[in-house]
């Protein structure tokens, strides 16, 4: 048992914080709220010279083929320097469902380019009507020999905007598949997300796709990629209430009012120092997700994942809402990062299941402790 | 856990429960499953087994009974005591006052009273809180004279955990009242039985009576009864508080209240359905489940860095006891909510007369736990004690 990085691992932390360090400020990071894209190709461009976005990628279509502690490791820098290019929906989400449902020619063709940081894609998977299932789907894929055709409407893609493929599930004879859909071939309305993250909702009329892979009931696929996925949400929220806390004790330590810095208040003491149980409690639960994706039993690798994020749900929904109260009105503002920060974690908890689903899903069956 | 354990870690657990499930007397381990009072018998017939076998002071030196084993071993040792439902060793003994001779004694008191202490052949207590010494522990005001080859020992101590039973208590006295606060107070080992020592109850909320207050009136103790030197005893007293650090969470405890309440929850029939096929309860549950799983997880946490990096301090443990406690406290709220109207008669027999339906299991002890467990966010350094070290040595307020 040792949950200390390797040298390599402590490497690929330092550059991907060295980098941030120096392009994330909080002014880097509003013009880039700001503009038309909302994030930058020329940063997503360096990823990929840092190896970022063929980090999970096998290493015969062009990654490093590396594993979720590096992830982890990936995500929590992202976290803390509130990161908005679309790494989530392109390599996380993306590229994982093409590297474990795709066919060797698919792989190829695609795992390449994410790696090279020339093809961004994006997981469409929730609906109108669908809230946190990934099976209670309308959309619609039909056969015609090799081609099929998609016809449905997809909610909240997060990338989607800017994505250039979609993969997008769909429901089929044997149940729900996974598709490839050119972004050129759909009807988007884009939008920035409440953190600022952009996405987009998406209308599929008569779509032509491809299937992605052989199967056409890829749920087992879904499960495991959401899962991964899961915790690399859960590392980017830790990544995020870390800096959080740290700005918010700053913060108490600085902010003078009735002669001297508020931080002599035990009140304020004792909640702060309460933050810090959430955050380490948050953080033992990410450690525990990121284990779990190793195991071999899949219905006890989302049991223990889904339990992570709910930790990460409740100890984000606590952290943020301290972090705005313990700042005052500056902490209101766009214009402090603190808010941005709550932001960020509000959306985590409310991507892929909310806690109530969560508490629902890891309590069916023996739950997490029994004899 | 065993996702985070070591397949040797996994084995080693294995052993030790089979061990512990077919060692200790059957009826005396029932009693804990089905949250009843152990007895003193109960307590020295489980040490004394364990003992037996090497196991009831693993984290002492070698030479005086000790293992040596790791920090991830030691847990597994109190996590698997408390899911066989052993009485533990008596921590007064095994985790305190043991540690603290064999690291700082004499050779003669070593020898004198190690072994007695490893067998529970000394029953001890602590001799630690005043009065006017709760979490301010340094400002204590019990005195130690000395006068000749004795110390007179003058002052009360309070809260003293089971000292109807005990033979010895190993008491922090003030022995320079001249010295600033922490630096006049001596480690002294003081014999139940000595004229001027009187044991008056304390009666808990919960009915029970585990606690005491000690008067020492004029005692008279051998001087060669004083751990280490003399003025001394804070450092004493603060290894002796450290030791152990992730014991604090009490995971073991609180899993084993988890199992418990869901077999009751089980069982117990409400609106047509098991308690626990009640969606708001199972969201409540569930919730502990997931807190219970991060806690141990950050023991492991701290288990893996005590483990690589021996003696280095580390932040995380402050988190252990804080959210261990409440956890504790919280798995006592919900069984008494499972046994619903059945807690509510005060009882200490599950006899009925005839004709009347059979107690349910909980409805003994669950209110009185209830009560009984408000205790863990005040002992070992009350919860706000807990905020404060955060605050300061981590958050460096």
């Amino acid at each position: 048992m040792d949950f200390d990085l390797t040298e390599e691992q402590r490497l690929l932390a330092d550059t991907v914080k060295g980098l941030l360090d120096k392009r994330y400020d909080a002014n880097a990071r509003l013009a880039l709220l700001d503009s038309e894209l909302g994030w930058s190709r020329e940063l997503w461009k360096q990823y990929a010279e840092l190896g970022l976005l063929g980090l999970a990628v096998d290493e015969q279509y062009g990654g490093a083929g590396m594993g979720p502690a590096e992830l982890a490791i990936v995500m929590e820098s992202f976290g803390r320097a509130l990161v908005l290019e679309p790494f989530l929906s392109t390599v996380v989400l993306g590229g994982s469902l093409v590297a474990e449902a795709g066919t060797a020619e698919q792989k190829q063709e695609l795992l390449p380019k994410v790696a090279a940081g020339e093809l961004l894609l994006a997981f469409a998977c929730t609906e109108p009507g669908s809230r946190w299932s990934f099976t209670e789907l309308v959309t619609t894929a039909k056969q015609d020999g090799e081609r099929w055709t998609l016809n449905g409407e997809k909610i909240a893609v997060l990338g989607g905007d800017s994505a250039d493929v979609l993969v997008v599930t769909a429901r089929t004879d044997d149940g729900i598949g996974l598709f490839l859909v050119d972004a050129a071939d759909v009807i988007r309305a884009s939008y920035a997300m409440q953190d600022g993250l952009r996405g987009a909702d998406i209308l599929l009329t008569d779509a032509p796709a491809t299937l992605l892979g052989t199967s056409t009931d890829a749920l087992a696929v879904i499960d495991a990629v959401v899962d991964r996925a899961t915790a690399a949400l859960c590392a980017e929220a830790v990544g995020a209430m870390g800096r959080m806390l740290t700005m918010t004790v700053d913060y108490l330590k600085t902010r003078v009012q009735f002669g001297q810095p508020i931080a002599v208040f035990q009140a304020l003491q004792f909640r702060s120092a309460d933050m810090y149980v959430s955050l380490e409690q948050a953080r033992s639960m990410t450690l525990l997700a990121r284990l779990a994706l190793s195991g071999d039993d899949p219905a006890e690798r989302q049991r223990l994942v889904q339990a992570a994020k709910i930790q990460i749900d409740l100890a984000g929904k606590h952290i943020s809402q301290e972090a705005i109260q313990l700042h005052g009105g500056i902490g209101m503002t766009m214009e402090y990062p603190v808010g941005h920060y709550a932001k960020r974690v509000t959306v985590i908890a409310k991507t892929f299941a909310d806690t109530d689903t969560l508490l629902a899903a890891v309590g069916s069956g023996e739950g997490l402790v029994h004899a | 856990m065993e996702i985070a354990l070591a397949k040797e870690d996994i084995a080693f657990a294995e052993k030790l429960r089979s061990l512990f499930t077919t060692e200790i007397p059957a009826e005396i381990r029932a009693k804990g499953q089905r949250g009843e009072p152990l007895s003193k018998a109960d307590f020295l017939t489980s040490q004394r087994i364990l003992n037996a076998h090497a196991l009831a002071v693993p984290h002492w030196p070698v030479e005086w009974g000790g293992q040596d084993w790791t920090p991830v071993q030691r847990h597994l040792w109190a996590e698997e005591l408390a899911l066989a439902h052993v009485p533990p060793p008596l921590a007064f003994n095994a985790a305190m006052v043991g540690p603290v001779i064999a690291t700082f004694g004499s050779e003669e008191l070593k020898q004198r009273f190690l072994p007695k202490t490893a067998n529970l052949d000394i029953w001890w207590c602590q001799g630690f809180s005043e009065p006017n010494a709760g979490s301010d522990l340094a400002s204590l005001k019990s005195t130690a004279v000395r006068d000749g080859d004795e110390y007179v020992v003058n002052g009360q101590k309070t809260w003293t955990t089971l000292a109807q039973y005990a033979d010895w208590i190993f008491a922090l006295v003030r022995t320079d009242p001249a010295a600033k606060k922490q630096q006049g107070i001596s480690f002294l080992l003081i014999d139940m039985a000595t004229p001027g020592v009187t044991v008056r109850p304390i009666h808990l909320i919960d009915g029970g009576y585990e606690v005491n207050e000690v008067f020492l009136d004029n005692v008279r103790v051998p001087a060669d009864q004083l751990v280490g030197e003399e003025n001394r005893g804070w450092d004493y007293a603060k290894f002796l508080l450290g030791n152990e650090r992730t014991a604090n969470a009490g995971t073991g405890v609180i899993k084993t209240r988890i199992i418990r309440l869901k077999q009751i929850a089980a069982e117990t029939i409400a609106n047509g359905r098991p308690v626990l096929d009640d969606p708001l309860f199972r969201a409540r549950l569930t919730r502990l489940e997931v807190e219970t799983t991060a806690l141990e997880m950050s023991v492991m946490r701290v288990l893996a860095n005590e483990s690589k990096h021996p003696g280095k301090p580390d932040p995380v443990s402050s988190v252990l006891k804080l959210r261990g406690s409440e956890l504790q406290q919280e798995a006592t709220e919900l069984l008494m909510d499972v046994v619903g109207p059945a807690a509510l008669a005060y009882r200490e027999s599950p006899d009925l007369p005839d004709g009347f339906s059979a107690m349910p299991n909980g409805a003994i002890d669950a209110m009185p736990r209830y009560f009984n467990w408000r205790k863990a966010s005040i002992y070992a350094g009350s919860n706000e004690v807990q905020r404060t070290i955060i605050a300061k040595a981590i958050l460096k307020f």
